[in-house]
């Protein structure tokens, strides 16, 4: 999460080409562009492709950059796009699954009713289980995937992210929640199954 | 479970994210509380899907690695400000 306000740069001085403060900008947003481009496209030169395009498209429109959005917001645009043209470059053909994920009205009922929320964390975050999770990111579609990343791996609000992807706040929730229950569906699927061994031991 | 019930869960789970996010007026939190309590799947699907909400959250003190910062840095050409992190 991007803890600092965007009060904390001085808008002129970057839009003047102040190089310290350019700077001091990377440094505060190169965790979560990185961590976005990460969580995106699964690998570690992806990100860092998408962390160098995307800075070096905030220089490139700093001086056009009006302030009518936060920095944090502008910037978390530029990474999202970023990202989504890596990964529609990488695709060979249309995802026929992604566009019906949007088409259909209908949510999912959810399948397994195992509650493992009850195991302790150092259970659930094992190298295997974060393997399982960051897989079953990399399984949404792209456009549940980025709404996914922004809410609630990076913690923005609604809004925020609404503003970043220019979407409406309804649309946003309408992914959220389809994003939520899939996920839930695949941890589910692993965790659940963990605890009804450690309940049948 | 009969229709009934069905349908009130299918009505539950449309309204799940905002209940989690805290954004429903509280007349319809205490309806979906009513039927939380008589429903166990309703219940465990929230409690997962809280947990998975918790277990996704990226940790604050992450950062980008070394090496990564300092190619960045360069291919800005910053390499005057790529001073040791802290
Ligand atoms: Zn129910």
């Amino acid at each position: 999460m991007i803890n600092s306000t965007p009060h904390d740069f001085s808008i002129e001085a970057l839009r003047a080409g102040d190089r310290a403060e350019f700077a001091r900008m990377v440094d505060s947003y190169s965790a979560p562009i990185y961590r976005l481009g990460l969580k995106m496209l699964g690998g570690a030169q992806d990100a860092e492709d998408v962390l160098q395009n995307t800075f070096l498209n905030a220089l490139t429109h700093l001086p056009d950059f009006e302030g009518r959005s936060s920095i944090s917001t502008w910037l978390y645009r530029i990474a999202a796009n970023e990202a989504l043209m890596l990964i529609r470059k990488r695709k060979s053909n249309v995802n026929l699954e992604d566009l019906q994920t949007d088409a259909d009205d209908d949510n999912p009922m959810p399948e397994t009713f195992v509650d493992w929320s009850a195991l302790p964390e150092n259970e659930l975050l094992t190298g295997e289980g974060k393997d399982v999770i960051n897989a079953a990111i990399q399984k949404l579609s792209e456009s549940l995937r980025v709404v996914f990343i922004l809410r609630d791996v990076e913690g923005l609000s609604i809004k925020e992210t609404a503003e970043i992807l220019n979407l409406t706040e309804t649309n946003v929730k309408t992914r959220l929640l389809r994003a939520r229950m899939a996920l839930r569906e695949q941890l589910s699927a692993y965790y659940g199954e963990r605890t009804t061994q450690k309940e049948n031991q | 479970m009969n229709d009934h019930d069905r349908k009130n869960c299918k009505a539950l789970l449309g309204t799940l994210s905002e209940y989690i996010d805290g954004e429903l007026p509280a007349e319809l939190c205490a309806e979906i509380e009513k039927h939380l309590e008589g429903c166990e799947n309703c219940r465990v699907v929230l409690n997962t899907t809280r947990r998975t909400i918790d277990l996704v959250h990226a940790p604050a003190d992450e950062g980008v690695p070394d090496d990564v910062r300092e190619r960045l840095f360069k291919r800005l050409n910053l390499d005057d400000y790529l001073r040791p992190i802290k």
